[in-house]
């Protein structure tokens, strides 16, 4: 594998700068977003058309599911698969399994559902938890900022950020990596758990924020509520995809990659592989807090369970289904998983957790791509039994190496 | 005082089974980098082996429950690792250098296990009878020690010892240890890693299935037994470092009576709070484990 | 190597597309009813059945964790409605069963219990048996009117109109447990519990009433949910010497509790247990050896004595096995379905707010003794009992209330629960 930071970056400032044609030569055109969703080689208009055609569906949803229930569903697969985009960007990208994504995730439900139990008793007032299970008379201070809904959508964003900042710091500065680093954040999800269900008189325990009736001033069971919700979390969506697509095309994103690759070779260029990991890390934190943040109403609780251990280790599948490396196949996996799952659990209960089992075994050991590699497989096949000839051959998705790779000159 | 001893004896108890728990992951982890996610379910099927021994087969019935927990330790012991070594020939074998992509494989192999295990024996947790002469205790210093807990320090203490008799001496032991040492170089050297990498996984997935016939005399029986068991486990694994004896005993009986002192001082939920922040602390002094080898190489 | 790839390629893609097309097969029947759903849904649309079967909607942890106790209440519900619908129905139209799956996940307890209202249309549920989960799907039933029937006993301090308790509340249980403690001079108390709401909550009564009542609360200790070390928490207790623990540890902990108890070394006439989450379902799990003496508090036992429970107990053995066993919220879990079809019978619709009228007062000769539905806060009144574990592992009673307690989940009648509950039920009584 060749690493694709080369062609610019300070360590050649000596070098005369290539010009733009002669590095497309050399590296293939670049891609933008948009072309990232057609497929490699195909003109750039497959790709941007793609877009637009997704996007109009995207924000047609209300239209095309008339049953308010199930829109609340999609409304909420949206949200999964915008803690997949960033799973995507940690893992797929970045190399980092990261087993507890669902830490941040319930950072932001939680920042969230504090404003909305908030929300239904009226300011000043505890919740109706608080005043069943604990001492307080008065609310208590951790509480009160998150009567504002500003502040509890910047912090539901803000604190998974940081809290992702400080532990992934910690974590690569000392080049704790690969398996023990996915242990660890496993670790983490299990703590937190802990301390949700053990702080019962600040955090409700294991019921959780319930009992949202009034959400943003509107009430939960109003007939626009649902698209209402179902449009913000299409924009969020949105904001998440364009974000993370910018990212994986900057300079940025490609010292990502090449760090996933190689990490000693981009620690022996001159980076510090500790900056971009932690960056990739908070990043993919503080889509998980959006994302947490819009289904806490969506769903109308935000309970322990639902950010536990196992929970965190679905939100990789959703990405590994999809297609690890692709923000497309990110999002297509976790919205395909998602209705799998609802479909199945309504018809044959006993039956997903094998189909769930199954599910993993044979995408992780047989189908590494995903989705997305299936499909970008069968489109270069079909090419090359047309006769035309792949622009760059086959990238298949990446597959994490052992050790280090040799060296090319 | 004699709180104080008590818990230190609880400690060594708890360390005892982090350790049996951990001492197989250690081994499929630091040779093969396999993060074995459904180890947690080769001691359910451990833990599962004395209940079918002494209710379903009914080959022990009028009070042999003694008996079949007996044979239920080597029973257990070879029904997890085929089940261990069944797994690495129809998937790991497959993804060797994919580390992460085992994780995830195993994970789901835990899932299936687990249902399956409550299609069999049904949802509720079933009973392990102890044997009669495990009900007993001795008291020591104002200590009360269950037969029990003895029996497992014990039963643990011989695995340990029979396991670094078999790496120091054994040529299988050896080769395995070549191995975990440098790989590359064990191979070119002629040795099949393959093989290597099987008996490894079958001793590894064995000693998972021992722990449970263990662990069913001291916690529940059912299919999420080995749930409860798995991070736990694997913290003393990153702790102790990778495929390491020393570290991993060490490592179990940091964490066992980390965990029951500061339960005893604090409570139970922040007990292993404070553990797992210990851990991030200690991995900030030695990212590698207590013990880890030194090597030049850039990746340990 | 290089050209067997694409091929095993192809053979997963296969294998994917069977799985997705095996999961979505029978769906179809499901999504075309959906599409068509033009009509504003909700409890109202469950009042005129035009079919020859009245759905109900059936809700409990089949997978997961809470599996273990919550497919047994499901298999009693089944049953129950198996019964009416041989009786010939409700309104002349047999039950439907619409089963689904909470998963041991309560945001997904609230999502089944959306979709049950709303694209099943089912005119009653039931299901839940977390306060967990009750409390999620609350606001989905309060929303929607729907009708919930919860079969589990609980911590109280709620009284939903659109929810039928019909397990027991704290004062059918944990008061008459702790009357039956003083009665018996048992004054040195130690709480132990799992570290979530139900136990905290029945903490802080047993200490209101401790405090009344002159018991001395030694020492109170949380286990993590499914934690399994209790050697520490076992050595605190043994310490401490007290007359009695009175446990509301959940689940996996339990089994490993009273293991740890009994390797410690101690017999129920050293220090006896009460446990409220112990029935005989669990008794297996935790071993006979390891629980028998011990005491446990329930409305119900499977040896009640009562002609309508030998039937019950003799159709659960014949419909699901010799070797199961019935226990209390499985009997409230059967209770309620009965309650329910009678409620209806008496409205002449399924409409909840005609079912919830219909219901005021409903008496019924249950499995565990005659039952009746409180007035005003949907709970039914039920006799508590105390009973001793036997040498075969099901409960012997030792104690009962003599007549059944009415339900006061708010702790009105209890002077020293002033402030405990806050007018949480008030809501409930003003509608009544």
């Amino acid at each position: 594998m060749t690493a694709p930071t080369t062609s610019s970056g300070d360590i050649d400032a000596g070098i005369p700068p290539e010009s733009p044609a002669a590095r497309d030569a050399r590296w293939g055109r670049p891609r933008t977003p948009m072309s990232l969703l057609g497929p490699r080689g195909a003109s750039p208009w497959v790709g941007r058309l793609v877009f637009v055609a997704a996007v109009v569906l995207l924000f047609a949803g209300p239209e095309l599911i008339a049953d308010p229930t199930r829109l609340r569903q999609w409304a909420e697969y949206l949200c999964y698969a915008m803690i997949a985009v960033g799973v995507d960007l940690a893992w797929g990208y970045g190399g980092m399994l990261v087993l507890g994504q669902g830490v941040f995730f319930g950072l932001g439900a939680y920042a969230m559902g504090m404003h909305l139990s908030l929300e239904q008793t009226g300011p000043g007032q505890l919740p109706q938890f608080m005043s069943l299970y604990s001492d307080y008379s008065e609310l208590p201070l951790l509480w009160r900022p998150f009567e504002h809904l500003w502040f509890a959508a910047a912090a539901a964003v803000v604190v998974p950020v940081l809290v992702a900042a400080a532990l992934g710091w910690l974590v690569f500065r000392r080049r704790i990596r690969g398996p023990y680093f996915a242990i660890l954040t496993q670790a983490t999800a299990l703590v937190f758990w802990l301390l949700l269900v053990g702080q019962l008189q600040l955090t409700a325990g294991t019921n959780g924020l319930t009992n949202f009736s009034e959400i943003f001033g509107r009430s939960k069971y109003e007939p626009g509520t649902n698209e209402f919700l179902y449009y913000l979390a299409a924009g969020g969506l949105l904001v998440v995809v364009v974000l993370a697509s910018q990212l994986v095309r900057s300079r940025y994103g490609r010292l990502l990659i090449a760090t996933r690759d190689g990490e000693d070779r981009v620690r022996f260029l001159g980076y510090d592989p500790a900056v971009t990991k932690t960056v990739a890390f908070a990043v993919a934190a503080g889509m998980a807090g959006l994302a947490g943040a819009l289904v806490a109403p969506i769903i109308g609780i935000v309970a322990p369970n639902q950010f536990a251990v196992l929970p965190s280790i679905i939100m990789i599948v959703w990405v590994a289904v999809g297609g690890r490396g692709t923000i497309i196949g990110a999002l297509l996996g976790a919205l395909a998983v998602s209705y799998l799952k609802t479909r199945v659990s309504e018809t044959r209960p006993d039956d997903w957790q094998y189909f769930q089992g199954l599910l993993f075994v044979v995408v992780i050991a047989y189908v590494p791509g995903g989705l997305v590699g299936v499909a970008r497989g069968s489109w270069l096949r079909g090419r090359r039994l047309l006769g035309s000839r792949g622009q760059r051959g086959d990238v298949s998705p990446p597959r994490p190496t052992r050790g280090t790779t040799e060296v090319t000159a | 005082m004699e709180a104080l001893l008590e818990q230190i004896f609880n400690g060594v108890s708890l360390g005892s089974i982090l350790l049996i728990v951990a001492l197989g992951l250690s081994f499929s982890f630091g040779q093969m980098g396999v993060i074995n996610m459904a180890h947690g379910e080769l001691i359910m099927i451990g833990a599962y082996t004395p209940y079918f021994l002494q209710s379903e087969s009914g080959w022990f019935d009028g009070g042999a429950a003694g008996t079949a927990f007996v044979v239920a330790l080597p029973l257990g012991f070879l029904a997890a690792g085929l089940v261990g070594v069944a797994m690495e020939r129809t998937l790991l074998r497959r993804m060797v250098g994919r580390p992460l992509d085992t994780l995830l494989v195993t994970f789901g192999v835990s899932l299936i296990l687990q249902q399956a295990a409550r299609d069999t024996f049904g949802a509720p947790n079933v009973d392990v009878v102890s044997p009669t002469w495990l009900t007993g205790r001795w008291e020591l210093l104002g200590v009360v020690m269950p037969h029990r807990r003895l029996f497992i320090i014990a039963l643990v203490m011989l695995a340990v010892a029979a396991l670094s008799a078999f790496l120091a001496t054994r040529p299988e032991g050896r080769r395995m240890r070549a191995v975990m040492q440098n790989r590359d170089l064990a191979e070119v050297s002629g040795l099949s890693t393959r093989r290597v990498d099987r008996t490894t996984f079958f001793l590894g997935s064995a000693l998972a299935g021992l722990a449970g016939v263990a662990v069913s005399l001291v916690g529940s029986v059912g299919s999420q037994v080995g749930t409860g068991y798995i991070v736990d486990a694997f913290l003393v694994v990153i702790v102790g470092g990778l495929g390491k004896l020393r570290g991993a005993i060490v490592g179990a009986l940091a964490l066992g009576l980390l965990n029951a002192f500061s339960e005893f001082w604090t409570s139970a939920s922040i007990g292993k709070a404070v553990v797992f922040v210990a851990v991030i602390a200690f991995l900030q002094f030695r990212p590698n484990g207590l013990v880890s080898f030194r090597t030049r190489g850039l990746v340990a | 190597m290089k050209t067997t790839r694409p091929r095993r390629g192809l053979m997963a893609l296969f294998l994917l597309l069977a799985m997705f097309a095996a999961a979505c097969g029978d769906n179809n029947d499901n999504s075309t009813a959906t599409g068509g759903g033009e009509e504003p849904a909700g409890g109202e649309a469950a009042d005129a059945p035009d079919g020859d079967t009245i759905k109900v909607g059936i809700l409990h942890s089949l997978s997961g964790t809470m599996s273990i106790s919550e497919v047994a209440v499901h298999d009693a519900e089944l049953l129950a409605i198996e019964e009416i619908n041989e009786a010939g129905g409700v309104l002349g139209k047999q039950l439907e069963p619409v089963i689904e799956d909470g998963a041991s996940d309560w945001p997904t307890f609230a999502e089944k219990a959306e979709k049950l209202l709303t694209v099943d249309d089912v005119a009653v549920v039931f299901g839940g048996w977390t306060s967990a989960s009750r409390k999620a799907m609350l606001p989905v039933f309060e929303g929607l009117d729907g009708l919930l029937f919860y079969p589990v006993q609980y911590e109280g301090l709620e009284a939903s109109p659109n929810i039928f308790y019909t397990g027991a509340t704290t004062n059918q249980q944990i008061i008459p447990a702790l009357d039956y403690m003083v009665e018996q001079g048992m004054t040195d108390v130690y709480l132990v519990g799992s570290d979530y709401v139900f136990p905290r909550t029945a903490n802080k009564i047993i200490k209101a009433y401790a405090e009344e009542h002159g018991l001395n609360v030694l020492g109170e200790d949380y286990l993590p949910l499914g934690e399994t070390a209790t050697a520490t928490v076992v050595s605190k207790v043994m310490d401490a010497q007290p007359d009695v623990v009175f446990n509301t540890l959940n689940g996996d902990t339990n089994v490993a509790f009273f293991k740890e108890l009994a390797a410690k070394g101690n017999t129920p006439d050293q220090i006896q247990t009460i446990s409220v989450s112990v029935a005989e379902e669990e008794v297996g799990g935790i071993g006979v050896d390891n629980i028998e003496g011990h005491l446990v508090a329930w409305d119900y036992f499977q040896t009640t004595d009562t002609p309508e429970n030998e039937e019950f107990v003799a159709a659960f053995k014949a419909k699901y096995g010799e070797d199961r066993v019935t226990a209390d919220p499985i009997e409230a879990a059967y209770v309620g379905v009965h309650l329910w079809a009678m409620a209806v019978e008496e409205a002449g619709t399924t409409d909840v707010d005609a079912v919830r009228e219909a219901a005021k007062g409903l008496a019924f000769d249950a499995p565990e003794g005659p039952v009746t539905v409180s007035d005003w806060n949907q709970h039914i009144s039920k006799t508590a009992r105390i009973g001793v574990v036997n040498a075969e592992g099901l409960i012997d009673e030792v104690w009962n209330s003599g007549e059944p307690i009415e339900p006061d989940p708010c702790l009105e009648k209890y002077d020293w629960a002033v402030g405990l509950a806050q007018g949480e039920c008030d809501a409930a009584k003003e509608a009544a």
